[in-house]
């Protein structure tokens, strides 16, 4: 690898200070599974590696009647074991547990998934779906962005020189609601989405009439993709096959994939649909408590 | 040239200081500069898993660790794994069921074999296959690795 500094700040404020004196310099580090590879081959060469860890607000989990505030360097594994991640925000643990293998899992964090900004990253459709915020922070100041606006192509988000991922926040569930992740890949773990769908779903209170639903798409388009036309096709039918259809074929419109060796665009555009219908099958099955 | 570092961790239970350069990974400090050559490099990319030490406890791929962030840490390498004398039951096993050939991913079998025995120590076929995805062997086709994998756990089982 090529030669560069390493710091480990222990306070938000100094992180964002070395980054904004270092001005693009630098490269954030969390679980380095994607940067040290990237470093490896070349492709950045930060004069400065600045490791997160070391920052109480980035390696929190806290969970309270505000929702879920989820620091950006927490480790997949992290999230994996935490119960009430599982039951109430089950397509962030669906997207977590399928990232890589254990090794990675214990390393990667969803904050740098989307830092790096893949169009196929397993977590951003969860994360469109549960309707994470990015708190980001730098030299002006802290903003929030809505999780989907952050990714602006592939391996491009809305960061500016000197500004951090410091966490997501993630509303508190609504009452019977539920959410699921699945991906389409030729085997069962270790790999790259073809297609990755996230939805979340909230049902009234007789489990029959979808009051609400969000839709993310991953790995066909430059960016992941919240399908909010698709959602809102559910908005007040009754949770029917019929219902989950009319908004599969509306994602499938939605989804613009490239042709590669995973895929076809004609196979990525047919699988967003039939990955649409069963995600939304799973996420309902968990808004009425039976899975 | 970026100034060397120390580095103090505990290493395979003895407190150990190193010097590394920034751009080191673990896997690097661990063979080039602590003569550790048990942990094997296989793609450096994260994909093979031949690399894995434990991190904390916990399994991790230590190409894509830079030495620097083993600051404070434990480490336990496939040299921190057999007992001073003999092997430990999961090597024993590994022995017996002929689940290596070449032997290059063997470590990192082995030390991803202990992480997912401490923590689950009677685990299904299934869920052998699941842990021990980011592994990868050429040689052996995985069969004799996951029974191997599996005698380890009863043999544990029968040593307690």
């Amino acid at each position: 690898m090529h030669e560069f500094e390493y710091v480990a700040p222990r306070s938000l404020a100094d992180a964002v200070a070395v980054l904004s004196r270092l001005n693009g310099q630098a490269k954030p580090l969390a679980g380095g599974t994607d940067l040290i590879d990237q470093m490896r081959m070349g492709r950045y060469q930060p004069g400065t590696v600045v490791d997160l860890k070391k920052i109480p607000e980035l390696v929190r989990l806290e969970l309270s009647s505000a929702g879920l505030r989820l620091g950006a360097a927490v480790p997949c594994r992290v999230i994996n074991e935490h119960p009430a991640i599982a039951s109430d925000y089950s397509a962030l643990k669906d997207s977590t547990h399928i990232i890589g293998g254990i090794q990675i899992q214990n390393r990667a964090s969803v904050g740098g998934n989307l830092c790096n900004s893949g169009p196929a990253a397993d977590s951003s459709p969860s994360l469109i779906a549960l309707g994470a915020v990015c708190v980001v922070t730098g030299p002006k100041g802290t903003r929030d962005v809505p999780v989907e606006q952050f990714c602006t192509g592939p391996g491009k988000n809305v960061l500016q020189p000197g500004e951090l991922l410091v966490e997501l926040k993630f509303p508190s569930p609504a009452a019977n609601s539920g959410s699921a992740y699945e991906r389409f890949i030729p085997r069962y773990e270790m790999d790259i989405a073809v297609v990755g769908v996230g939805a979340s779903v909230t049902l009234d209170a007789a489990g029959e009439t979808i009051i609400s639903a969000r839709i993310g798409l991953g790995a066909v388009g430059p960016t992941p993709i919240d399908a909010t036309s698709a959602a809102a096709l559910l908005v007040g039918k009754s949770a029917t096959r019929e219902t989950l259809e009319l908004a599969a074929e509306a994602a499938r419109g939605l989804a613009t994939p490239i042709d590669d060796m995973r895929g076809t665009v004609e196979f990525r555009k047919h699988a967003t649909g039939v990955l649409v219908r069963r995600v939304l099958e799973t996420a309902i099955q968990r808004a009425k408590g039976l899975a | 040239m970026a100034k060397k570092q120390v580095v103090s961790a505990t290493i395979n239970g003895n407190a150990t200081e190193f010097l590394c350069e920034p751009r080191q990974t673990l896997l690097e400090a661990l063979r080039d500069n602590l003569d550790l050559t048990g942990t094997k490099e296989g793609c450096s990319n994260g994909n093979c898993g031949a690399c894995t030490v434990l991190l904390d406890g916990h399994p991790v791929v230590s190409c894509l660790v830079l030495a620097m962030e083993a600051e404070g840490a434990e480490v336990t390498t496939i040299e921190g794994i057999a007992p001073s004398e003999g092997l430990d039951p999961i090597q024993q096993a590994f022995l017996e069921n002929a689940a290596l050939q070449c032997g290059i991913c063997t470590p990192g079998f082995i030390v991803a074999t202990k992480a997912l025995l401490d923590t689950n120590p009677s685990p299904t076929e299934n869920e052998v296959r699941f842990a021990l995805a980011n592994n990868l062997c050429r040689c052996t086709g995985y069969d004799k690795i996951v029974r191997a994998v599996l005698d380890a756990a009863e043999r544990r089982k029968a040593s307690v």
